[in-house]
């Protein structure tokens, strides 16, 4: 058996960087190799921007689960009319910075006085929800399309392809305006807030899929040529385990990444169907219902557009700077 | 020597090419056009020829990655030109494939153990010592760690990765060996020590290798016997020496002629035999009619444009061996890019 030279410099070229040596500790664990996975997350954890990003995310998500609790504790219910804190004359809060005061931290609507700060909660819960539940949808829809496309080739490429191409050439605003104008108010029993949230996760996620299914369609079709996929052949393996086995563990980068930054996108769809009246039905709290609601006194209380557009601002920041860490780190030469 | 493991005849892949929306074909790369070889049990065979002309096309055929146009491969005596995926499964672990990128030969999200193990699982092979035992008694038998079994590709070098998908191949016990330039993408000094575990592993697994490359001293090196392809088809095929000292076919002489002499003092005399091919290949869409080497052939005549020559041993003459030549090159003949010689053999 010839062992040759390099077989011996095995042991030094395990530590090809400092920290792999520092984290590396007792002789046998020594041996255990780190995933790429695990490589993305200590450099992911290195990036202070995109870690700052995440903590945003994490932030955002915990206030929209907790959104009765921080109600009840730091506001009032969001469709409370605080008469008393608006002046009956012009309509606007009576205290100063859009009535901000200590029993309303983020001040009061203007006319009905109810408590923005628990609208703004209520309306993270309403942009979150639809955000995260349309990624999923374009996600699941991208990336069985994709690979079915990029995988199997021929004519059921041709036509994914196509479909792809029609969809990204929709007047996607439009469409949901028409569709969410004639749909009854309430679908499945569910009532007003969530059968709508119902209807926009499907119209943001369908419109969104072919966005992840192109990237996931074009890797598939890289990967499919790489010669461990022949490997696996010439050891007999089936179609499925090829692309369950082989395949989609490398999909998983791209898609994680592209999920992270398709979700501001439909933030802001969320927000400007909500603006233009065809998103979450009044009483019901959203962020772009509350903009819209705002242009009419913005003039007299700007505060009552600075809120909810600054949330608006600082979620799509977070997501999409903790969207580009997560692909910096899973793909370090994409920069 | 004894049986044949693997006889092919005609095999042809033609890949077609398709314009338009309806994916019309048009036309077709002729990658393999008719060859004929046979692999003996226990033999390797080197397969030698320039880029694009079929070389890998062919190893890919063998191991029925790729289905054949046309032809017949016969592998122990079993036809398995045509078998489907399913038909062939068992028999793929007779046939197993060394490939030439170890940076993309190997997934990189699997450890060392997933991917050595993948052909026992995938196979159902019993491993009555478990099965991380096992990967670790196949790490150790191509020179690696077999602590390393849960390390990542990223983590190992060319040719510690060529190790890897070498122990891959081995996982199954083959009898054949497809290695398609496992050596091509190493630095000089690990092709040298890749090459020797083949050789070893061959000794002490009687495996057939058909060993395809480009490099002509490697290939030298490993081959009992050795087949040259220009543009799909084979030109020549001989013993390893004899190939060597007395090419027939004029492709052939142009291509040893080709080979760096490292030797300054001989490298003068070397110089001066060179044979320096004009043009480029001809493309494999449209090839030459009648001899494929007749357009850039200092022999060519009439004949070689209107009629094919068949691969023979000519009869006329006692040394030769299997050329696919209407006037084979003799030894004593004055060659080289020099003025056509028009008398023939």
């Amino acid at each position: 058996m010839s062992l040759g030279p390099e077989a011996s410099v095995t042991d030094e070229t395990s530590a090809p960087t400092a920290d792999a040596a520092e984290v590396r500790g007792p002789a046998e664990k020594a041996i255990a190799g780190r995933s790429l996975k695990q490589i993305a997350w200590r450099r992911l954890k290195k990036d202070k921007v995109a870690v700052g990003g995440g903590i945003v995310v994490l932030l955002l998500i915990v206030v929209a689960i907790l959104a009765p609790l921080l109600t009840k504790l730091f506001g009032h219910p969001i469709d409370e009319y605080h008469i008393d804190q608006i002046d009956p004359t012009f309509g606007t809060p009576i205290k100063p910075w859009g009535g901000i005061s200590s029993d309303f931290i983020f001040g009061v609507e203007p006319t009905s006085g109810r408590d923005v700060f628990s609208r703004v909660v209520y309306g993270a819960q309403t942009s979150l929800t639809v955000a995260f539940l349309s990624a999923f949808v374009s996600t699941i829809l991208g990336v069985i399309f994709g690979t079915a496309a990029g995988f199997l080739g021929g004519w059921i490429d041709s036509m994914i392809s196509r479909v792809m191409d029609l969809l990204l050439a929709f007047p996607q605003l439009l469409f949901s305006i028409a569709l969410v104008s004639v749909l009854p108010y309430s679908i499945l029993g569910l009532d007003g807030r969530w059968s709508r949230i119902l209807v926009l996760v499907g119209v943001i996620g369908f419109f969104g899929w072919p966005y992840i299914g192109r990237i996931v369609r074009g890797q598939t079709l890289s990967l499919r040529e790489r010669e461990f996929v022949e490997a696996a052949r010439s050891m007999g393996a089936r179609s499925p385990r090829i692309l369950f086995r082989e395949l989609l563990p490398n999909l998983a980068a791209p898609i994680l990444v592209y999920t992270t930054l398709i979700i501001p996108t439909n933030i802001l769809t969320e927000a400007a169907l909500s603006f233009l009246g065809v998103g979450i039905p009044p009483p019901n709290p959203s962020w772009g219902g509350m903009l819209s609601d705002a242009i009419s006194t913005y003039q007299t209380d700007p505060m009552y557009m600075i809120i909810p557009g600054g949330m608006i601002f600082i979620t799509v920041l977070a997501f999409n700077l903790f969207g580009d860490g997560l692909r910096d780190a899973l793909d370090p030469k994409a920069r | 020597m004894s049986e044949n493991l693997l006889e092919v005849t005609g095999l042809q892949k033609h890949f077609p090419i398709t314009k338009g929306l309806f994916k019309r074909q048009v036309g077709a790369v002729r990658a393999v056009d008719g060859i004929d070889l046979n692999v003996v049990a226990g033999e390797t065979l080197g397969v030698v020829g320039e880029s694009g002309c079929g070389k890998s096309t062919a190893g890919r055929l063998f191991t029925r990655i790729l289905e054949p146009t046309g032809g017949k491969i016969v592998f122990e005596g079993e036809d398995i030109t045509h078998k489907s995926v399913t038909q062939m499964r068992p028999l793929r672990r007779d046939v197993q494939m060394i490939f030439q990128d170890p940076y993309s030969s190997l997934n990189p999200r699997h450890t060392i153990g997933t991917i050595i193990s993948a052909p026992l699982q995938i196979q159902k092979i019993p491993t009555p010592q478990g099965l991380k035992k096992a990967v670790q008694e196949l790490l150790e038998l191509v020179g690696l760690n077999p602590e390393h079994y849960n390390r990542y590709p990223h983590e190992f070098s060319g040719g510690q990765r060529q190790r890897i998908g070498i122990a891959r191949a081995l996982a199954l016990r083959p009898k054949l060996i497809i290695a398609d330039e496992p050596v091509s993408a190493l630095d000089v000094s690990i092709q040298a020590q890749v090459v020797n575990l083949l050789e070893d592993l061959q000794s002490e697994f009687d495996l057939t290798y058909v060993f395809i490359a480009h490099d002509l001293s490697v290939v030298r090196h490993i081959s009992d016997r050795v087949a040259v392809m220009y543009l799909g088809k084979v030109m020549e095929i001989a013993h390893r020496d004899d190939l060597y000292k007395n090419p027939r076919h004029p492709y052939t002489v142009a291509l040893m002629s080709a080979v760096p002499v490292p030797d300054p003092v001989r490298r003068d005399s070397a110089q001066r035999g060179r044979v320096l091919l004009t043009g480029d290949v001809p493309s494999p869409i449209n090839p030459p009619s009648g001899c494929r080497f007749r357009t850039r052939c200092w022999k060519a005549q009439d004949i070689c444009a209107t009629e094919e020559p068949p691969l023979v041993q000519r009869l006329d003459d006692p040394d030769s061996h299997l050329t696919a030549c209407h006037f084979p090159v003799v030894d004593d003949e004055a060659v080289a890019g020099r003025a056509p010689a028009a008398t023939p053999a």
